[in-house]
């Protein structure tokens, strides 16, 4: 039975998407094709904003530095996130409830505060990153993370890493509670170790999860921004030698400090691209973990 | 050999210890490894925490002395004082005038506020007609909200300071509030949840001659109360960690939020960073509280809600 369009509960999403989203995407379209002096002026350029960008080693470097952050989060973040959920899984009671509170708190931070509190945690020989890897590894007490452009996506990674893996730890832990623990008990008992047990059994079922955690965290780490602009603020968010510039600071240069909403725009676009990419992959990988 | 590897080495001892009392079944080793590793990783999340609120408390002379806090021999008026909040709620000197750092806090508290419970409110009702009402247009409008998820909010900057400019909303809280009244993603929250909300129930409400608001405010909404205090956890939170469109469209120093403040502060105040510190540790407070307050919400939520119904 069809009925009457519920307007009432509907026109605050039609009234806020016609004129918020979809009129700014249509011009996000047309101001990618043109060059702007703020708000005010602007020039039709046609494609020259995207050959620019596909050729200014700055821009390269920006997209090489998110890159290489995305998959630290893939490969460094989310191996440490399952490993803490694995060790959370199997523990009972309050010190269970407790420690998951504790991992997961740095959530409450936002990044721009993240980056605040750990460009002083880099402080050579003060800072407490610093203080913590001397007295451990006897190694890093002078190292000036924040100035050295060898160091500086590692404290991006590191700050990440704080901020984000009790937040993944949660997705898998959830996942965890889900696995039939009768099919691990099964292959305990034909004689495989802990380990294959793991990757055989417990990683497959819930593989939903895992390709779910995979591409947010992959979409997130691609729009990057505030957590490196406070933390580099002494090099305006870039880092030394733009070592820690990244997609998105890009497009805030160019389009709110230069004032040229156009390149921005086509920055946009081009995050968009990556994301739009992301997604379609989540859905095929969804499609391929069904059968 | 310092405390911290002695530390470590006691802990691998106990670790050894226990692998050498039972080798045949290392039950209890692991066991002690698991809550080793589960305390250190506990450790390296709450240090930072503790270190802000030491340095937010050390006197500005002593900061670098001791790496939290001082020992207690040495606890005194010089060493931990309230300086560094005094000179944090000493002002700003700006064109307005002195603005004040609660004005900040009092800006960040009224605008997360709002922007919460209008978007509570519209994505709830707009979840709530794609729920539970058919009508025509609604499968295309589905694809058409979960494929706009997709869209990334940065490319949307640009065209909207354009259009703020254009309509004169620049340095005025409408610009950053009017364009997120609704997201998609919390529209399809509450569809989910609300799709499972019997149709009888709303028919009887109906024929008890309520209206299609009293259904949905009376009726509906109380049933989903455990999404709610969850999405307004979310909302806040991301709201009152926002920092880009606040940075963009607020120009006065007395309309900045925390983020944009604290993040001009790192260059005003470099050399002396209990007062950043300060203001940190300020600004994370209101959302530690609303995330414990809503823990006991989600929980009673849960078990009370669907009972109702």
């Amino acid at each position: 039975m069809k009925q009457k369009p519920p307007l009432l509960f509907l026109l605050p999403y039609l009234l806020v998407t016609a004129v918020f989203m979809v009129y700014p995407l249509i011009n996000a379209a047309i101001l990618a094709f043109h060059q702007t002096n703020g708000p005010a002026a602007r020039a039709f350029v046609g494609l020259a904003n995207f050959r620019y960008l596909l050729t200014d080693p700055t821009f390269g470097q920006a997209l090489a530095n998110t890159s290489i952050f995305a998959l630290c989060s893939v490969l460094v973040q989310l191996p440490l996130s399952m490993g803490l959920a694995l060790l959370l899984n199997s523990g009972k009671g309050w010190a269970r409830g407790l420690l998951r509170l504790v991992l997961f708190s740095p959530n409450l931070v936002g990044q721009i505060f993240v980056g605040v509190l750990f460009s002083v945690l880099f402080t050579p020989r003060y800072g407490l990153v610093n203080q913590f890897l001397q007295a451990l590894l006897g190694w890093g007490l002078e190292k000036q993370w924040l100035n050295d452009p060898a160091l500086v996506m590692p404290a991006i990674v590191i700050a990440a890493l704080w901020l984000y893996v009790g937040f993944n730890m949660i997705y898998f832990l959830a996942a965890l509670q889900g696995v039939d623990k009768s099919l691990e008990e099964a292959a305990r008992v034909d004689g495989a170790n802990r380990f294959q047990v793991f990757l055989h059994v417990t990683l497959p079922s819930m593989r939903h999860v895992v390709v779910f955690v995979v591409v947010t965290s992959l979409i997130g780490s691609y729009q990057l921004f505030e957590l490196p602009l406070a933390l580099l603020s002494q090099s305006n968010g870039r880092g030394p030698d733009n070592a820690g510039l990244t997609v998105v600071t890009y497009l805030y240069d160019a389009a709110f400090i230069t004032g040229d909403l156009g390149l921005g725009s086509a920055v946009g676009w081009m995050v968009a691209f990556i994301i739009f990419s992301l997604s379609l992959a989540q859905i095929k990988l969804a499609r391929v973990a069904e059968d | 050999m310092n405390p911290l590897r002695l530390a470590c080495l006691l802990l691998l001892l106990g670790f050894v210890a226990l692998w050498l009392k039972s080798p045949k079944n290392p039950r209890a080793a692991f066991a002690y490894l698991r809550w080793v590793l589960l305390g250190f990783a506990a450790s390296l999340i709450l240090a930072p925490f503790l270190w802000l609120i030491a340095s937010a408390f050390k006197d500005k002379l002593v900061q670098n002395e001791y790496i939290f806090f001082p020992p207690l021999s040495e606890w005194s008026g010089k060493t931990m004082n309230l300086d560094n909040f005094r000179r944090l709620f000493a002002g700003d000197a700006s064109i307005q005038g002195k603005v004040y750092f609660w004005q900040y806090v009092l800006n960040s508290l009224f605008l997360t506020t709002t922007i919460t419970v209008l978007q509570t409110l519209f994505c709830s009702a707009a979840g709530y007609a794609l729920a539970k009402f058919q009508f025509r247009g609604k499968q295309a409008l589905m694809m058409f909200m979960l494929g706009s998820m997709m869209i990334p909010s940065v490319l949307l900057l640009a065209p909207l300071y354009e259009m703020v400019v254009k309509l004169g909303l620049v340095d005025s809280y409408a610009a950053l509030i009017l364009p997120i009244l609704t997201v998609p993603y919390g529209i399809f929250l509450f569809r989910q949840s609300m799709v499972s909300v019997p149709n009888e129930m709303l028919d009887a409400g109906r024929i008890d001659g309520a209206s299609e608001l009293g259904i949905y405010v009376r009726l509906v909404m109380p049933l989903v109360r455990p999404m709610c205090a969850a999405f307004c956890l979310v909302t806040f939170l991301g709201n009152w960690n926002a920092f880009f469109a606040p940075s963009v469209f607020l120009h006065t120093q007395d309309k900045l939020t925390l983020p944009v403040i604290l993040n001009l502060y790192l260059g005003l105040y470099r050399a002396d960073y209990g007062v950043f510190l300060a203001g940190t540790l300020i600004a994370i407070v209101p959302p530690a509280v609303l995330f414990f307050a809503l823990e006991r919400e989600f929980i009673s939520g849960l078990t009370s809600g669907a009972v109702k119904g």
